[in-house]
């Protein structure tokens, strides 16, 4: 099975706190920490588990700029094949849309089985895997959160829906899936690993080598625009406790037994 | 002004809540439009749905067809790309359902996508100013979308309050004739509901429901045994149980269980609004993170900005010490 991987980094939101610039154009990136988006890497660990059982390879691509590619060598470090920046100064400002067609053009250079997103990136909207698979009439699941090769070029695969229920799909192959978190225990990647593809070479494929369309992609093509960043009001908020531990301890047990959490 | 649609997600003959949330939206784009609603299924629960909408709804778009008895997103698809007319703007609920349907939506409609909004500024030169979430609530971004060739904008659940203005009494038109054959290389095979775990954290009156601050597997236990003092239950967000800490039946929120607690303490959870969608019933809601700018104190009662690491076995000591020791019959039920 031939599976491609669409990953991104992005700032780690268990790393940092989010904040605002001076301008209040854009979040304050000096201090952030970035790495791959969460559920791209359990995208990745099951490509790999699929590959080890059934054969095949793993490809991992990007879109973004040469920061983007340590994301890519981390991924490659845990064990896919290969791996592609899809990168060109012509992609800024690129939405949803102009990412999928960045995509897309990727896609039908290659011949892939099977396509795997994460479900949502952090600064994202869970939105370019599904459209991916409607520009290619590719079927598509999102919120996969197990899956299981069938005979006959067909996966079972298993949607998370509300209340934590499972609802059970049979997909053909070709097909697109968004991959939930959880799925699977992603493997550990040491510095050793990393270093080990530090200098195998990840190619860079921009606007001319994907064969694209100038107006499919970048900022003149998106109907879609962020505008500003800015904290949403806070309501009424809640009313800070202060204080030495023991006290603010004790006075949440008042608290607590006053609304009934306590005998 | 382009024609205003709205998408109805329903269950056993009844709407789903969200379809007076969008009614709702919809008046934000255009206060003077009655929206349109369209109705997907089979039978007589979809005559069911369609009739209970007209208080809502100027008109009531009903697409029936035996093969949309159950909502595959693919196949509702297609159904959509044949009735809904080029231009307008079609409003879903960013559910389960909404994330798996509209991004391909969109595509075939060659129509703009802008999901999760949580607030609509209006519609000016012929685009849509709008409210979305970044970085799990942290910060928020107003976001243009051009509407010329038509927008599918997805609604966060609970974003809109309903507007309770005056009832209509709308007209169900009946578009199943306008659909081809819907055919789709994803078949839906069945439903298996979740597994009821070893503690039904819908019952206690107290949970004690820890997120990704919890840091180690190890530090699970100091949450137990302040539940434990308490007479309450451990409950937790999607992280907790992603890394397998705890059940799946534990989880809290919109891919979880929806808990109704008197007293609801969310220790090292950020705040996001899928998890908050499974606390109903207001309840005393506590919030211990050691992050000050986490979304929850936002939406908190009471704030405490610590480590609960540090914090945890503190307040277990402290309600050990207020004699509340575990006694039996402390569940609601």
């Amino acid at each position: 099975m031939e599976i491609l991987v669409c990953a991104k980094r992005v700032p780690d939101t268990s790393e940092n706190e989010i904040e605002l610039n001076g301008a209040g154009n854009d979040i304050e990136r000096d201090e952030l920490v970035y790495s791959v988006n969460e559920p791209d890497n359990y995208a990745v660990e099951e490509a790999l588990k699929m590959v080890e059982a059934a054969g095949g390879s793993v490809t991992v691509v990007t879109v973004g700029d040469s920061e983007d590619e340590e994301i890519l060598r981390r991924e490659m470090a845990m064990g896919a094949n290969r791996a592609a920046l899809l990168s060109d100064d012509a992609f800024r400002g690129s939405d949803g849309k102009g990412v999928a067609s960045i995509l897309k053009a990727f896609v039908e250079k290659g011949r892939y089985d099977l396509i795997l997103t994460g479900v949502q990136a952090d600064d994202g909207a869970a939105q370019v895997g599904g459209m991916l698979a409607a520009m290619l009439d590719y079927p598509f699941a999102s919120l996969v959160n197990a899956v299981e090769v069938l005979e006959g070029g067909r996966l079972k695969v298993s949607r998370e829906i509300e209340g934590g229920n499972r609802e059970i799909n049979e997909l053909d192959l070709p097909c697109v899936l968004s991959i939930q978190t959880g799925i699977n225990e992603p493997r550990y990647v040491g510095m050793r690993g990393i270093r080990q593809v530090a200098s195998v070479p990840i190619p860079t494929l921009g606007t001319s080598e994907l064969g694209l369309r100038v107006d499919a992609a970048g900022q003149a093509a998106a109907k879609v625009r962020r505008l500003d960043y800015f904290v949403p009001e806070a309501g009424k908020g809640a009313e800070m406790l202060e204080g030495d531990r023991e006290e603010v301890a004790a006075r949440l047990v008042e608290l607590m037994k006053a609304k009934g959490g306590l005998n | 002004m382009p024609r205003i649609f709205a998408f109805i997600v329903h269950k056993a003959g009844v709407a789903d809540d969200s379809a007076v949330e969008l009614a709702a939206a919809a008046a934000r784009i255009d206060p003077a439009q009655a929206p349109t609603a369209i109705v997907t299924g089979y039978g007589l629960e979809l005559d069911a749905v369609c009739n209970g909408l007209r208080a809502t709804y100027g008109e009531i778009w009903k697409i029936a067809d035996e093969a949309l008895a159950y909502p595959n997103a693919e196949l509702v698809r297609q159904a959509l790309v044949a009735v809904v007319p080029p231009g307008s703007i079609l409003l879903v609920p960013h559910s389960h359902f909404g994330v798996d349907l509209s991004p391909g939506l969109s595509i075939k409609l060659n129509a703009a996508y802008v999901p999760d909004v949580v607030g609509i500024d209006g519609l000016d030169d012929s685009a849509l100013r709008l409210v979305r979430q970044e970085f799990g609530g942290q910060v928020s971004t107003h976001v243009r979308c051009e509407i010329s060739d038509g927008a599918v904008v997805n609604i966060r659940p609970g974003a809109f309050q309903p507007a309770g203005g005056a009832s209509l009494s709308g007209v169900v038109v009946d578009k199943s004739g306008e659909l081809g054959t819907l055919k789709t290389a994803r078949r839906y095979l069945q439903t298996i509901p979740v597994d009821a775990g070893d503690v039904d954290i819908t019952k206690y009156r107290t949970l004690v429901s820890i997120g990704r601050g919890i840091q180690d597997p190890e530090n699970v236990a100091l949450a137990e045994e302040l539940a434990q003092a308490m007479g309450a239950a451990v409950s937790c967000s999607r992280p907790v149980v992603d890394a397998k800490w705890l059940d799946k039946s534990r989880q809290v929120g919109s891919s979880g269980k929806t808990v109704k607690p008197k007293v609801y303490l969310a220790c090292g959870i950020s705040g996001s609004f899928q998890h908050l969608a499974g606390i109903k019933g207001n309840p005393f809601l506590i919030a211990i993170n050691k992050n000050p700018k986490a979304p929850i104190f936002r939406v908190a009662d009471v704030g405490i900005v610590d480590d609960i690491i540090e914090f945890l076995p503190a307040l277990t000591e402290r309600v050990r010490e207020e004699c509340c020791a575990p006694v039996q019959g402390k569940e609601q039920r």
